[in-house]
């Protein structure tokens, strides 16, 4: 066998490019997720009608000439404030209860202080848009109708009423319990999913559920929303935040947002909310009708075909996978060195390391956000450490497992501990290295649509949505590629296996 | 050459070593020979400064074996172990040449090195592509000799080299491997259990009873002026079934 195509070589030169390949991405990664300086960024929840709203404020600063991104369907409220203090954002569509119940829960707001509140985080906040997105009850029309039900009130004079209620609504602080209280009802109830709910209330299995007072399932089913007249329910008055710089950097885009102000009443968005979520029109094509119509906009989505989209999750995807990978395996493979040789950092290796990995993933993303913002960087970070543990443990396991006589025959040899090393531990570790990096990838593949809630995209991005209209199409769209990667690069780690790997070795 | 000078290696409570100076001369085979546990293989390894001992000195052809020196030491000493401990992802060559490509040796050098080598423990030159697991017990012997050759060392250390080989083949290693030593002239120290093998090699034997020399000398020194009944016992009891059958034959 030719020396030149010793193992030993050939490992070197592909850490190398391993190398160079993670440096290189990861110098490109923050100019591909974060916006450059003039163009505006907007970012939405996860949820159909916040996508929405997002939308129209993206339309409208677009309307103004101004360039902007949209960042949708991020993870949750708290992502967003904080890619908002941060100025990964400049604006995102919020709701009054959020901020009070939630996001500013420790501080005591006076009621009509919430712009001030908001000023000492350098935010700024719209007028509210028309509607109050909050918990109500509701029932069939018809059955409404016939009874004589329009408020909460009313429901005290039929106590035959079944209720069925989502189990967050039974045990939320301002939930089924204190309602009961706060209108006296005589009715017990029980806790349903929201789908089977829906259900029931259609085939009269049950009268009353409850729901957000914009769900789109109210026109679909024909729903009364009951009157909350004790105002037990906070408002969720839907407004744009946005950063109070922004009036000085790009006063057009806060009168852009502006002009929304008063223009949304709660039946236009359950009707926005349908036609999205039920008749699956996409929502920057939802937004645009409204503002063309409402407003006199000329805005129009630009709708992806299918292969563009899967084209775009897929460079997301890879660009997650190749460097968090690459730099899983850049750090884990010194670290299960380091544990398999230090006596006493060794052990506080693998227990940190695994800690880490029973951090469940989103908690993992979820605490990326604050230090690092949205995007790639904070994705790969957290798909970086969560990818450690099967390598640095199969690295350590890899090298204990070499047995004595071999160790001492290295040593015999006159090798250093570097030499011995590189040219005897590694490699006869390698198959078991090996092993650890495609339980990685498979980690990886998957965790890494979990990016999609911090705003890095991949196949993530097709589920969420998906998920969000019930849309099983689309759900495939982002786990069916995401199969198909996953068996590629086991294929492409298989053969690199047996072209790094000499015969000797292999299985 | 190589002495060492009231060594002593404890393991807990238990002595390994004990107190034991000897002399292996240059040119020279010694045997080192004793049940299991008589500190034999110990004393190899200490040798090698795989282990230090707890008192005493190694000197090895002048130089004192410290930590520190230990490891230039070791690589003006070859060492084979039983089943060879070869790597099994290098091939042959590969293995017996490790240590010259790390020392940056040029290709010629490391070729013609490996030629000489190859002709010296009489393996078939095709073999050397192969990997350990794909070579018999003896040919692997053969390459693990050449590994602990490729530098040209003063001194051979060999740790039951032989043991896990089935007879025939080991009759052949045994021949070929005493032609070497006399050709090569180094110091050698072999060690073994097997009485036979270190009549046949050693120029001098030493039996070694718990960590301690029993007695040292030529076999027939042993044979004919054994220091304690232990020495006639150990001798006899490898040589006792096949003279007892052969009595029974006779019978």
């Amino acid at each position: 066998m030719p020396q030149s195509a010793s193992p030993i070589a050939r490992s070197s030169i592909f850490s190398a490019l391993l190398s160079i390949f993670v440096v290189l991405s990861l110098a490109a990664a923050p100019a591909q997720g974060q916006a450059t300086d003039s163009t505006l960024a907007l970012g939405s929840k996860k949820f159909t009608e916040n996508v929405i709203l997002g939308w129209m404020g993206t339309h409208l600063i677009r309307a103004e000439g101004l360039t902007a991104t949209h960042r949708e369907e991020l993870g949750g409220s708290r992502f967003l404030w904080e890619a908002l203090r941060r100025g990964d954002i400049d604006a995102y569509p919020e709701y009054t209860g959020t901020l009070r119940q939630e996001l500013l829960a420790d501080v005591d707001i006076a009621p009509g202080a919430l712009a001030d509140t908001l000023a000492r985080y350098g935010i700024a906040m719209t007028a509210p848009l028309g509607f109050n997105n909050t918990y109500a009850l509701g029932m069939r029309a018809d059955q409404a109708a016939a009874l004589g039900i329009e408020s909460i009130a009313d429901l005290q004079d039929h106590p035959d009423l079944r209720f069925g209620f989502t189990n967050e609504f039974m045990d939320r602080s301002d939930g089924w319990p204190s309602l009961r209280r706060a209108y006296d009802l005589p009715q017990s109830a029980r806790g349903l999913d929201h789908d089977i709910a829906y259900r029931g209330l259609a085939n009269g299995e049950i009268d009353v559920i409850d729901l957000y007072s914009t769900d789109a399932k109210i026109e679909q089913y024909d729903l009364r929303v009951l009157e909350d007249n004790k105002d037990h329910f906070p408002a969720y008055e839907a407004l744009f935040l946005y950063r109070r710089d922004l009036a000085t950097r790009a006063p057009a885009a806060v009168t852009a947002l502006k002009r929304l102000a008063g223009q949304i009443p709660a039946d236009t968005m359950q009707r926005l909310n349908a036609r999205s979520n039920i008749d699956q029109t996409d929502e920057a094509t939802v937004a645009a009708d409204f503002l063309n119509q409402s407003l006199g906009l000329n805005a129009t989505a630009d709708a992806d075909t299918r292969v563009e989209r899967l084209r775009r999750y897929t460079a997301d995807h890879l660009v997650l996978v190749g460097l968090s990978l690459g730099l899983a395996i850049l750090f884990g493979v010194p670290l299960g060195v380091v544990a398999a040789k230090r006596r006493f950092l060794g052990p506080g290796v693998l227990i940190v390391v695994g800690v880490i990995y029973t951090i469940p993933a989103l908690a993992l993303l979820a605490m990326m956000v604050p230090p690092l913002g949205l995007g790639r960087v904070p994705a790969v970070t957290a798909l970086t450490l969560y990818s450690l543990l099967p390598i640095v443990w199969t690295t350590y396991t890899g090298l204990k497992d070499i047995s004595g006589p071999l160790r001492e025959s290295a040593d015999a040899l006159g090798l250093s501990a570097p030499a011995k090393l590189w040219r005897v531990e590694l490699p006869l570790a390698g198959r078991s290295i090996l092993a650890g990096i495609k339980i990685a990838v498979i980690i990886n593949i998957g965790a890494a649509t979990l990016g999609a809630l911090i705003g890095a995209g991949g196949y993530g991005q097709p589920i969420l949505t998906g998920i969000r209209r019930a849309n099983l199409g689309l759900i495939l769209e982002g786990t069916v590629p995401a199969a198909v990667l996953t068996i590629l690069a086991l294929g492409l780690l298989e053969g690199l296996e047996r072209g790094l790997l000499p015969r000797s070795m292999q299985s | 050459m190589i002495q060492l000078d009231g060594v002593t290696k404890r393991y807990g409570d238990a002595y390994a070593v004990q107190d034991i100076s000897l002399t292996a001369a240059s040119e020279a085979t010694t045997l080192l020979i004793g049940p299991s546990g008589s500190g034999k293989s110990t004393l190899l390894r200490l040798v090698m400064g795989l282990t230090s001992p707890d008192a005493g000195t190694v000197t090895v052809a002048g130089d004192r074996l410290t930590p520190a020196t230990a490891r230039a030491l070791r690589r003006r000493m070859g060492y084979v172990i039983q089943e060879g401990g070869l790597f099994p992802h290098l091939t042959g060559r590969a293995n017996a040449a490790l240590m010259a490509r790390h020392l940056d040796w040029s290709r010629e050098r490391i070729d013609a090195r490996i030629e000489e080598l190859t002709r010296l423990v009489q393996l078939d030159p095709d073999r050397l592509a192969q990997y350990p697991t794909e070579l018999s017990g003896g040919q692997r012997q053969r390459v693990s000799l050449m590994r602990a050759l490729m530098l040209d060392p003063d001194v051979l250390l060999l740790d039951e080299p032989l043991g896990a080989l089935d007879p025939m083949i080991r009759a052949d290693l045994q021949d070929d491997l005493r032609d070497i030593f006399r050709r090569l002239g180094k110091t050698v120290v072999f060690v073994t259990h097997d009485i036979g093998e270190a009549a046949f090699f050693g120029d001098q034997i030493v039996l070694l009873r718990e960590g301690q020399i029993e007695q040292r000398g030529a076999m027939a020194t042993l044979l004919d002026d054994p220091a304690s009944p232990f020495v006639t016992d150990f001798i006899q009891a490898q040589r006792a079934p096949l003279e007892h059958l052969r009595t029974e034959g006779r019978e």
